[in-house]
């Protein structure tokens, strides 16, 4: 019985190890190691944190480096500001078949590829797009407008690619409110801001603050949508541990971009929960 | 005096059905007024209405002689204490009944002092910091008094708030609430489908059914003079005959049943010879008897086979059939007369005309 049980444990571990070890632990050692090596010349390697120090006093790098993260944690600001009020409809004002409408039209564009819906985008707000030719015809515009290319392209791209999973956790921890417990709010003296403040957000915050970490680790990690709508300006870290890896072959540089980008994303999710005061068991348990 | 609470031929429906109909009653200050009706008879709805959450579709309500038909619920000088009582899982125990104060924009300071005055009242002194899931279901009660208690509203409404609790906590809770009600002197309006609640707790109990009250009155009005036959039927146990009206005078009257008993009994209301009736006679009021000469006082006398002794210590009651197959629920008397009583005994019963009540059935 114990030796069954036993195997089955095994059975039950082994994908869960092959997954670990082969996709994340083994690839990120090797980055690690590729990362404080510097070619001295063909084939002759030396340890060294060259790239590291390359990467923290070149200014293009640095700046790109911090407005990754500054727009990633404005993306999911503005990510949680708009699906709040959605999850609060479709959890607790919308009743019965309208709720699961509601909730399959946050689903649905996630039939489509995100290249296809970041195209999408594109269709609407090019030079001779959808809003360009509609504000025109209006006479708002006296000539062709072009809306693709900046940082609220990519602003507006960012929050659509991350609505769902923001929505997602918020609904389901929504849901859990009873609603007897908002109109004691309420009964009790309660304005609707108050009633927001005291009760509905700090019930929510696990919903919250799990829904921040996806969104925010979605956005940052993001290569598509910062290459396709943003402009020249907007250059995404991603974009340039791509660069390094694969137009410029500095596998070195790009293993060391890559580590700091998980030492950012580590960081700023472990301020987040101190932030908030919860545990990482917690939110995702 | 000004009643606290006086609603107006109340309405309300939602879209074909009404859920109250006409409903009109006054309570008067410091009383415990409770709405009694089964489950979707609509006393929810009407509390739903006096605390501002639904609006009725006519009709007025009104706290202290004023109108509050215009006053949003988080205005309205009445507090409810919901039915799974609704405390604030994410706040302590001092926060849940602070915050009504909190957003009166109390002091920091008096809004503590009130909270541990609060606590002293319920009997719960120093639980303040503690969180809500860590109380018991009666002291989870008491809290929810108390958060609404510290805003001295001028009517509390209690929305069958002993539902969730279990046998043994809810009569003590029973006691406790009178006792509270005492204590704060504060008007009460209590609903509830438990006629026991009611009645133990209550100086006057609306008897509620399909949006209507079918009567108002004090507990002993309702159980010993019920208006009508819901209500006869409703509150306590009753033995039923259905049948027509041979003869009537005054109030005194008799009937033959449907399985052809001729039945003396008192007519409530109006009724005639020739009207379909229905008689209602309490368990508690029926004699038992080992021999018809020990009944011969009594108007209705009848014998039959006891079927099953349903033994539930002072409340034990016989089952008995009598002669034309019908059974009827007798009180089994503890003085020992009867112990020895078993199935199959024959028994002679009997009853006063005067304990048999009639109504005008339906047709």
């Amino acid at each position: 019985m114990r030796a069954h049980t036993r195997i089955g444990f095994i059975l039950l571990l082994t994908p869960l190890v092959l997954w670990l070890g082969l996709l994340i632990i083994i690839p990120h050692i090797d980055m690690f190691l590729i990362s404080i090596r510097e070619r001295i010349s063909f084939g002759v390697y030396e340890t060294s944190l060259a790239q590291y120090e390359k990467a923290l006093t070149e200014p293009l790098y640095l700046r790109t480096f911090w407005r990754t993260a500054v727009m990633s944690v404005l993306a999911t600001a503005i990510t949680l500001v708009i699906a709040f009020p959605v999850s609060y409809y479709i959890a607790k004002m919308a009743k019965g078949r309208l709720q699961q409408v509601l909730f399959m039209l946050c689903l649905i564009p996630f039939y489509v590829s995100e290249l296809v819906r970041t195209f999408g985008w594109m269709i609407l707000l090019r030079e001779t797009g959808l809003v360009s030719n509609l504000l025109q015809w209006a006479g708002l515009a006296d000539q062709p407008v072009e809306m693709l290319y900046n940082d609220a392209a990519m602003m507006v791209g960012l929050v659509y690619t991350s609505m769902l999973f923001m929505v997602v956790p918020l609904v389901t921890t929504l849901e859990s409110l009873d609603d007897s417990v908002i109109e004691a709010g309420y009964d009790l003296g309660g304005s609707g801001l108050s009633v927001l403040r005291e009760i509905i957000v700090p019930h929510a915050m696990p919903g919250i603050v799990s829904g921040c970490i996806v969104v925010f680790m979605l956005s940052l990690g993001n290569y598509l949508t910062p290459t396709m709508l943003g402009g020249k300006d907007s250059l995404w870290f991603t974009e340039m541990i791509y660069n390094q890896f694969i137009v410029r072959s500095n596998w070195e540089l790009g293993a060391a971009f890559g580590f700091m980008l998980l030492v950012l994303s580590s960081v700023i999710v472990w301020g987040m929960l101190r932030l908030t005061g919860r545990t990482l068991q917690e939110t995702m348990g | 005096m000004t009643p606290d609470l006086e609603c107006a031929d109340l309405v309300k429906r939602f879209g074909e059905t009404t859920a109250v109909d006409n409903v009109s009653f006054s309570v008067p200050p410091g009383s415990f007024f409770s709405i009694l009706g089964p489950s979707g008879c609509g006393k929810t709805t009407i509390m739903r209405m006096i605390a501002g959450f639904l609006d009725p579709t006519s009709g007025d309500i009104r706290i202290k002689g004023k109108s509050v038909l215009d006053t949003p619920p988080n205005k309205r000088p009445v507090n409810m204490v919901f039915q799974h009582l609704a405390l604030f899982p994410m706040m302590s125990i001092a926060e849940n009944i602070g915050y009504g104060l909190r957003r009166q924009k109390m002091p920091r300071d008096q809004i503590a002092r009130k909270v541990d005055e609060a606590l002293d009242r319920i009997g719960l002194p120093g639980i303040g910091g503690r969180k809500v899931d860590e109380l018991s279901g009666g002291q989870k009660q008491r809290v929810a008094i108390a958060r609404c208690m510290v805003l001295e509203p001028d009517v509390l409404l209690l929305d069958e708030p002993l539902g969730a609790l279990d046998l043994k906590l809810r009569e003590h809770m029973k006691v406790e609430l009178k006792a509270l009600q005492a204590a704060f002197d504060t008007t009460f309006v209590y609903i509830t489908h438990d006629q026991s609640e009611a009645l133990v707790m209550s100086d006057q109990i609306a008897v509620m059914n399909a949006g209507r009250f079918e009567q108002v009155g004090t507990g002993q009005d309702l159980y010993y003079r019920p208006d009508t036959p819901f209500v006869a039927g409703f509150i306590g146990e009753s033995n039923r005959w259905k049948g027509r009206i041979d003869r009537i005078e005054g109030e005194a009257l008799q009937m033959r049943t449907d399985s052809g008993l001729a039945m003396r009994a008192t007519a409530a209301g109006p009724l005639a010879a020739g009207d379909t009736a229905e008689i209602f006679v309490r368990p508690e009021s029926i004699r038992l008897a080992a021999s018809a000469e020990a009944l011969s006082g009594f108007d209705n006398q009848l014998q039959g086979k006891v079927t099953s002794i349903l033994f539930n210590g002072a409340a034990s009651r016989v089952l008995v059939q009598d002669d034309a197959g019908e059974t009827l629920e007798v009180t089994l008397p503890q003085s020992g007369e009867f112990a020895a009583l078993k199935r199959g005994d024959a028994v002679h019963i009997g009853w006063g005309a005067a304990q048999a009540t009639c109504f005008k059935g339906a047709a």
